[in-house]
């Protein structure tokens, strides 16, 4: 039983996370942290409030957005299938596993030069990086799904007549769902490491091309803000899979 | 339903080596008996049961089912000792999977197994998931489940051993209540004496591996029976002489490995 407290452990974390801005604050005030580094959260604040509303944001997060979550479905629904059809099958495991095992491993942006070379230094680039680095979490954990399913559930639909596509709709897929989600989760946020990573590199707008423009004008306090934004949409995907997982799988325990 | 086992024998071979499993097992059934299987552990009758259900293939020997296979009625049903129900389904949606595979409207299905889940017992769980129920609900579960596909025979294998006594006991009561009702052929695989003698028409002794069919004894007894009334000396008899049999067959098997 918990002891009764003044507050709950919620609203201590709120606490420390105010006192270390009001901290930050004072510090730059009196002149011990230099406001080229640490400009003020009241400096980030409004540049935070003024791109909400002079529209300055809104075309760099929707090229992030858009980005991010195009590369994330063609990745993810490409090794969603991909994983379906290695777990199903052996044959496709022992003769794709090679593959998966060399291509994974390797860091996704340093293919990204040789991708641009392919796709040009449009939009397909990005988009294809993105896609490239939702693909593998997707596949290998959706291929754990499959293989983790207990073998008593296989058994069990056979004996009760179970053709094919019922093995695969009634078994195969919901018995895998929780790793397919695992997958999802981190496709997407591979997906938006892997497009602002890229929009460092080559983007006129992008949420990427901001935090680079604010480093080469030297504008600390646009880089800081530019992270803040950068930092609640990777909170807001964890937050949809989340939700997303919720609803779909309810049969599972860890999640109330 | 009714079967016949004619010199049935299944060798495992694992990593190059051959382990008989059952050797020579002879026995039938006939319609709507149900019959029990006894046996030391490891004599396989775990197998035998999948061999009956067709999960598995025979290395020699044949089962025969009688002929006349009826419409889309499935010829067994498996319930297993515990899990067999699928986590990702409500009790509704897994006692409806029989009628599902069977190609039953959703509706229909759904009408048949909710009355075998009132039956059960089950009324107020059926939107809930197996991992809420206690071991005792899932096992009522996967009973309703297996009788709503409305198989020609009911294949069991030791599906109480996993619950207390008191509930085991009301199981026993409920499942020979169903089966009444329903007359399905039953095989039941146990390794309590005690429980094959109380459920069975024919308790089926089984020796060590490799295992093959020691006794066929019959139980005239009529039902319900129990341990503490009158048919209190017949049974007792009975549980002796399987008990005296299968403690041979025991330590027959551990001088045979020691």
């Amino acid at each position: 039983m918990k002891t009764a407290c003044f507050f709950p452990d919620r609203y201590i974390a709120v606490m420390i996370a105010a006192v270390i801005t009001g901290l930050w604050e004072g510090l730059v005030h009196i002149g011990i942290l230099s406001p080229l580094f640490f400009p003020p959260p009241t400096v980030i604040a409004v540049t935070l409030f003024r791109w909400l509303f002079n529209g300055k944001l809104t075309p760099h997060l929707a090229a992030t957005l858009s980005r991010a979550l195009t590369g994330f479905a063609v990745g993810a629904l490409s090794g969603l299938a991909a994983g379906l059809t290695m777990g199903w099958s052996e044959r496709v495991r022992t003769v794709t596993d090679p593959f998966i095992a060399a291509a994974h491993p390797v860091p996704k942006i340093a293919v990204f030069p040789l991708i641009m070379i392919i796709f040009g230094i449009g939009e397909m680039s990005k988009i294809a990086v993105a896609a490239l680095s939702a693909f593998f979490p997707m596949a290998i954990n959706t291929v754990t799904g499959v293989r983790q399913i207990s073998p008593l559930y296989f058994e069990v639909a056979r004996n009760y007549g179970a053709k094919p596509f019922k093995m695969f709709t009634r078994v195969i897929i919901p018995g895998s769902l929780p790793m397919m989600l695992t997958g999802m989760r981190l496709a997407l946020n591979n997906s938006l490491t892997l497009t602002i990573a890229a929009e460092l590199v080559s983007a006129q707008k992008g949420l990427g091309a901001m935090i680079w423009l604010s480093w080469e004008t030297l504008r600390t306090e646009e880089l800081y803000a530019s992270l803040i934004i950068t930092a609640l949409l990777g909170i807001c995907f964890n937050m949809l899979v989340q939700f997303a997982a919720k609803r779909l799988i309810p049969w599972q325990k860890g999640i109330s | 339903m009714n079967f016949k086992c004619q010199e049935l024998s299944k060798v495992y071979s694992p990593d190059n080596r051959t382990i008989p499993v059952l050797e020579n097992v002879n026995f039938s059934v006939t319609e709507g008996e149900f019959v029990c299987i006894v046996g030391p552990s490891g004599c396989g009758k775990t197998t035998l049961l999948r061999l009956i259900a067709g999960l598995l293939e025979p290395t020699s020997g044949q089962i025969c089912f009688n002929a006349g296979e009826n419409r889309k009625q499935p010829r067994n049903v498996m319930v297993f000792q515990e899990h067999g129900l699928f986590p990702w389904m409500t009790v509704l949606d897994n006692v409806a999977f029989g009628p599902e595979m069977q190609g039953t409207g959703k509706h229909e299905g759904r009408e048949l197994a909710r009355s075998l889940i009132i039956q059960t017992g089950l009324a107020d769980f059926s939107q809930c998931y197996p991992h809420q129920l206690s071991t005792g609900m899932h096992q009522r579960a996967a009973i309703a489940r297996a009788f709503a596909a409305d198989p020609r025979m009911l294949l069991m294998d030791e599906p109480f051993s996993a619950l207390d006594a008191q509930t085991k006991l009301l199981l026993r009561e409920e499942l020979l209540r169903i089966w009444k009702d329903r007359r399905k052929t039953v095989v039941y695989v146990t390794h309590d004496i005690e429980e094959a003698i109380l459920l069975g028409d024919r308790v089926l002794v089984m020796t060590g591996r490799p295992g093959t069919v020691r006794e066929d004894i019959p139980i005239p007894i009529p039902r319900p029976r129990n341990l503490t009334d009158g048919d209190y000396p017949r049974l007792r008899e009975i549980k002796q002489h399987i008990w005296k049999m299968l403690e041979h067959e025991v330590r027959q098997s551990l001088s045979r490995y020691r």
